[in-house]
Parts: C-alpha cells; structure tokens; sequence
C-alpha cells in the first residue's frame, strides 16, 4: 500500500461527484479549445502572412480596382522582386452556401510570388497553356469531387454571365496557414471577356502583391510605392500582408477579443469547478487527515493528498477533453457553410495551452483546501463533524 | 529506573474569543515502562488533554512532558510527527480506519513512514492483525466489520510499529459488552505478555479495573 493508493482510493470515494467533476473539466477543456481554434482561424489570413509580401490597394477601398498599367511601376520600385496582382471574382458555384475563394490571377507571376501553394509542374505549364483554365486548392478538390480534366461551371455576380474553367492543376498547401480552399484562373480571360463585353471593367486589377527583397524596408518600399501614385484618380495603399489580412479582421475584432477573453474565463470556471469539488473533499475528509497526522504522517503528507486527487482529477478531465476535441472541432467544421474558414485545425500551442491549463487548475484548485487541512491542529481536526 | 513518562509541572489552558479556559493545572505525573494506567475524572476534567499532551498531539501551555527521555515540549512540528510515528500508537474510541482502505491496508497505513519495504511492511501488519484475531479479515473494508472487529484492527494499527507506549482514548466507549471485553482482554495481554506500556482514558469503572493503577482527574487536577 502506498500513499498513491490511498490518493486514488480517495479521489474514487464518491465516484458521481468524481466523475461529474472530470467531466466538468473536460467539457470546459473542450469549450476552451474550440474557441481558441475558432480564434486562431479567424487569424490564419494574418499567420500566413508573408513578411516579405506587400500588397497595394485602392487608397479609399478594397472594392475599388487599380490600373494595370501600375503594375511595371511598381515592378521598378528599388527593392521590389517580383509583382503580381489578383481580381475577386466572387460567382456562385452550385448555389449561393457553396463558398471559396475565385480569383483571376497572373498566371506568369502569381505562383512565384506564392510559393506556398504547391502545384506539380507539368499541371503548372498545363494551367498556363490553356485560356479557361484553373488551379484548384486540394480541399476543394476533395470536397467536390474534382479532378484535373473536370469543368467548373460559375454563374459570374460581380463579372456577369455563365463562366466555364477546366481544372488543370491542383495545388497542395505547404503550410498548414496556407488555404487550401482557393480556385485560381488567369486574368488574361477575364481581361478578354471584359474588352468583349465593354463592361468598363478591362484594364483593371483588384490589388497588386509585391515580394520584397527586405522585409525590413517594407515600410520605405510602401512609401515608394504609394508615392508614385499620389494625386492621381486611383491612388494607393501599400502594407504589409499582415497589416492588410488585419484590416480584414477588424471588422470581427471585438467578437473575436469576446472569444479569446471567454476561452480564459473558461479556465477560470475549471478552476471553480474542481477547486469547489477539492474544498467539499478536503472538509469531509478533516477528521481523517487528523488521524493521519496523529499517525506522524506531516503537513507535507496531507498535501500531496489532496494535490494528487486534484490533479488526477484535472488531468483525467483535461485528457477526456483534449481528445473529445479532435472530432468536436472535425464535427464544428462540418456543421458551419463550406468555406467559413479555410482553415481549421487545433493548433499545437492550443493543446499544450490546454494541458498546462489543466494541470495548473490541479495544482491551483488544491490549494485552499491543502492550506486549511495542513494548517489545521490535531485535537481540532480530531474534533471536527463534517 | 526513570520513569518512562514524566510531567512537570503541566498546565494547558484553551483561549475562546476573549476567555482563557483553563483545562489542566500544575499537573505533575510519572509513569513507569511496562505501566497500565487509566485515567478516570467526569467529563470536562482534563482526561483527553492530559493524553494528548503525552501523545504528543497537542503541546502545553507550560511545564514539560517527557517521554522516553525526550521532551516533546522542545521538538518541532516536523519532528513531533516523526516522534509519534515511532514511539506512539494511537487506540480511538470511534476506531478511526480511513473507509477505503482494507483492514490489512489501515494497518500497514503507519508503516509507511518508517520506510520498510512493502514486502516487510505487509509481513508486519499480517502479524499485527494475526495478533488481534483477525488474520481472516484482512482484505475486509471497515465497513465490513463489527464494531470490536474495527476496533481490533485499530489496535492492530497501534501496535504494528512496536511504539514505546500505546495510549486508548475510551477504546471500549463505543462497543457493546462482548467487544468491549474483547478489546479489554487485549489490551491486558499486551500489557502483560509483551509488556507494552498503555495510558487509558475511560469513564468506565469495570475498564479501569483492567489496569494496573487508576488516576483520576477533576477540574484539571489530579486527585
């Protein structure tokens, strides 16, 4: 017999309220990490940002296109790699819940200044030989069925009419912040369609991205950048991709600030949970750690009892928690519209947030009641009628 | 030959709210190894103190208590709890097993302090339980047992360390006459058959005749 015997035998004493307990926790460990991946989603835009990526916009707004014509300027500003530019082309595919990303690319560019979405070479040359063609993201991919030779029928919104692609490369993330849940196409059809139908719309891009030399004069090439286009009818807005993918989400800022702050009252909740739990123990208990110490067993003793049934109780909840987690978050991300978020997956410094979280709430929960049962003097502990 | 047990001079008194109750005054004692005394006194009159402060559970407010040459009342906490499990085994008038574990488990409970292996450990209490008649229940929880079952484990429990003096707080209190018998009958033979030096406290007369000497106590004096 040993004294982990006894702190075992201790913490199974009342099983229901053990067990209501550790699942309390896990629920809340559950509840805590599911906010945190939506949090942490809702970011993937600004964590895949490129430090050396600057992308130049319309001054007064995102909906507002650039000229084309800017794109070799901008090419000649010093420290300035590579550019390429993009056009949101929206469009529905199948009906309106079916939502990803559609951009009209440059096809000679787009791919060297992204180097994380990956595409099989011959698919790549395959892409850039055929007018109507289309690099799909593997998620989409996979989610629709797709394959290389497959057609992609769009009803346009923002360029109107009946849009056919043919997929001819599927790209896979290199990181997992990169989306994998893009259609991309060449400007150049676009750019045709439009001087066809004298939609006002030729000529135009939605933003440039410039890959810089630098990061660290990404502020200077800005500059340089917007420079060129001061007092003009379109001037520029030139950032940081990560400052630009935060503009986006400021919009969402205070609902997402609420979520960041609720997942910590979360573990605030735990805490009362299991410390509520270790004080109604530790009370009962009051006589017996009397007698125990009556025994010679020390104050030290007396806490390792309670800590140990503390903690076995925070991590079996915090471990049911942390793997309910894995098909929670799988389940969430089937439940909401296809596309809410790109990418969704529990982040490495979620779990070890999690687990730490739990095995502190052991610790912390144990301590009041560890206190006043070390504390306590035999004759009164003798005494006592819980 | 020094007596095993010595107060000098012990007083205790108790501090609620404002009030100072005193419990015991300038009690002085002396009780010889191999001794079997009960202290007897009505309710209220110091008993349970004065067994405490020998016991080395509770600490006077002046004078000295010695014990096997050591004066409890210059030791630490650390080091009284190190002394009680060595020298001191503890008999309750309501038992006071821990409820999940076995009788065999309660009686080895102390045994982990002395660090004996957990081979040794079992070996002794199967013999402390085998002494007390209840080798065949010692995988039996607490609750599994009668009173004077329970109580004979408790015994068990006190004796399983071989402590310098075993000290019963109204050990038959809480058992019917058979039990109490039982428990008496055991108490006498350790007493007698290994010599163990044993402070009783009781209210009961026909306990009290067990022993070797009775003392007896009223508003905190011996009398």
């Amino acid at each position: 017999m040993e004294l982990l015997k006894l702190i075992l035998r201790n913490t199974l004493r009342h099983k229901l309220r053990s067990l209501l307990t550790a699942v309390g926790i896990a629920v809340a460990v559950l509840a805590f990490m599911l906010l945190r991946t939506v949090v942490t989603a809702w970011n993937a835009g600004v964590e895949a940002s490129a430090a050396n990526r600057l992308i130049t916009r319309h001054a007064v707004s995102f909906v507002f296109p650039l000229p084309y014509a800017y794109r070799d300027r901008i090419a000649r500003v010093p420290g300035v790699e590579r550019v390429t530019f993009a056009v949101w082309f929206s469009g529905v595919y199948i009906d309106k819940n079916q939502f990803f990303a559609r951009l009209a690319v440059d096809s000679n560019s787009f791919f060297d200044v992204y180097p994380e979405f990956l595409v099989p070479p011959d698919q790549l040359a395959a892409f850039k030989r055929e007018r109507n063609a289309c690099i799909i993201g593997s998620e989409i991919a996979e989610r629709y069925k797709l394959k290389i030779g497959d057609v992609i029928p769009l009803e346009g919104d923002i360029f109107p009419g009946r849009w056919e692609f043919v997929v001819r490369g599927i790209y896979r993330p290199r990181d997992k912040t990169t989306d994998p849940t893009s259609m991309l196409f060449h400007w150049q059809y676009l750019e045709e369609k439009a001087r066809q139908e004298k939609s006002n719309r030729e000529g135009r891009v939605g933003w440039y991205v410039t890959r810089i030399a630098n990061p660290d004069e990404a502020g200077a090439i800005s500059a340089a950048i917007d420079a060129l286009f001061a007092n003009s009818p379109a001037e520029t807005k030139t950032e940081t991709e990560r400052a630009f993918q935060q503009s986006f989400l400021s919009s969402m800022g205070s609902v997402m600030t609420a979520m960041d702050i609720m997942s910590f009252v979360i573990i605030g909740i735990i805490l009362l949970v299991l410390a509520n739990t270790m004080i109604m123990a530790a009370r009962e208990r009051t006589h017996e750690y009397a007698v125990l110490k009556t025994l010679g067993f020390t104050a030290r003793h007396i806490f390792l009892l309670i800590t140990g049934e503390s903690l076995i109780l925070s991590v079996i909840g915090s471990a049911v928690g942390l793997a309910v987690t894995f098909p929670a978050v799988e389940g969430f991300q089937n439940a909401l519209p296809k596309g809410w978020f790109p990418i969704f997956y529990i982040e490495p410094r979620t779990i070890v947030f999690g687990t730490v979280a739990g095995i502190a709430v052991g610790l912390i929960a144990a301590l009041i009641p560890a206190r006043r049962a070390m504390s306590i003097r035999i004759v009164e502990g003798l005494r006592y009628i819980g | 030959m020094p007596p095993l047990i010595e107060i000098r001079n012990v007083s205790k008194s108790y501090r609620r709210d404002s009030l100072e109750i005193p419990v015991l005054r300038d009690i002085s004692l002396e009780i010889a190894a191999g001794d079997f005394v009960a202290l007897m006194g009505p309710s209220g009159s110091g008993k349970t103190t004065l067994l405490n402060l020998i016991a080395g559970i509770d600490r006077p407010t002046s004078g000295s208590v010695t014990v096997a040459g050591t004066d409890l009342t210059e030791l630490s906490e650390g080091d009284l709890a190190a002394w009680r499990a060595q020298h001191v085994g503890f008999i309750f008038q309501f038992y006071n097993l821990i409820p999940v574990l076995t009788a065999v488990e309660n009686v080895e409970l102390p045994l982990l302090l002395s660090g004996l292996p957990k081979p040794e450990r079992r070996a002794h209490a199967e013999a402390a339980l085998a002494i007390v008649g209840l080798a065949d229940r010692m995988d039996h929880y607490p609750r599994q047992l009668s009173g004077g079952q329970e109580q004979r484990v408790a015994i068990a429990r006190a004796i399983v360390t071989d402590p310098t003096i075993l000290v019963a707080d109204e050990p038959t209190g809480d058992l019917d006459k058979n039990s109490a018998e039982e428990v008496l009958g055991l108490m006498d033979r350790l007493n007698r058959e290994i010599s163990k030096t044993i402070l009783m406290v009781t209210h009961d007369p026909h306990a009290a005749e067990r022993a070797r000497s009775i003392r007896r106590l009223d508003k905190g004096e011996l009398v």
